[in-house]
């Protein structure tokens, strides 16, 4: 199962987009409740979405970033159909992509 | 004795005063340290972001964020602005130990408006800088943040 979860809704001629991500967001200064031991930093450093194969947006992202991170964009215009895909990158080369399609 | 109490008197007003004096001025110095440091990390990821561009104050960058926090782990933000031909969102806390959370490019095909959850580590500045082609622009709105985001 992905990580991502991408939601569409046609508003007023346009196209908002939200996405929720499962992902610890870890910024490297926490420390475990029994060990003491810091957890090391692991956070999405690269998002990226497309609409139709074109970049819409590029995002560089740091641990400040609450867990599980969630995102909205409004997309001028936009038609059912149209392929919305999102990708993100992390700090230990972890990736996911997911492909939504515009309702 | 008389002289005695006199002199104790005298001695004590003296004491109080001086560490009045070096309470006020220990407290001044924490004051402008936090000052310091907190602002040229600002400045520096600025820099670094945006290579000594001029930024101008705006008020068509309009910030949604709650006033007080109860908890800093999850805010949510959300940044619309009415100006024109925005290519990117940046959005910086001042007080947290790395400010910058996020930077989007955008292409034209997107309004300007961005939303999400941010992790506030203390009461703190949030400024948003937007970037159009005729150059930077930013705002700020400050958050109380009664439990900090950066312990959880």
């Amino acid at each position: 199962m992905s990580s991502i979860k991408i939601r569409t809704k046609r508003m007023d001629g346009n196209t908002q987009i939200r996405m929720l991500i499962a992902h610890p967001m870890e910024h490297g200064r926490n420390r475990d409740t029994k060990t003491n031991a810091l957890i090391p930093a692991h956070f999405i450093q690269e998002l990226t979405v497309e609409h139709n194969k074109n970049v819409i947006i590029t995002g560089t992202t740091g641990a400040n970033i609450s867990k599980d991170p969630y995102f909205a964009f409004t997309l001028k215009g936009g038609n059912a159909g149209d392929i919305i895909t999102i990708s993100w990158v992390d700090n230990l080369g972890n990736k996911d992509i997911q492909e939504h399609i515009v309702n | 004795m008389t002289d005695n109490r006199r002199a104790f008197i005298k001695k004590s007003v003296a004491l109080s005063g001086y560490s009045l004096i070096a309470l006020a001025s220990s407290e001044a110095n924490a004051e402008w340290l936090a000052e310091t440091t907190s602002t040229d990390i600002l400045q520096q990821t600025l820099k670094r972001l945006f290579k000594d561009q001029e930024i101008t104050e705006s008020d068509q960058i309009d910030i949604q964020i709650p006033k007080t926090a109860e908890n800093g782990a999850s805010v949510p933000i959300t940044v619309t602005s009415s100006l024109n031909n925005v290519e990117g969102i940046s959005i910086l806390i001042e007080k947290n130990p790395i400010p910058l959370v996020a930077k989007f490019e955008f292409s034209p095909d997107l309004l300007p408006f961005v939303s999400t959850r941010l992790k506030i580590a203390e009461t703190s500045a949030v400024a948003i800088i937007v970037e159009t082609n005729e150059g930077f622009y930013t705002a700020s709105k400050k958050v109380m943040v009664t439990l900090g985001g950066c312990e959880l």
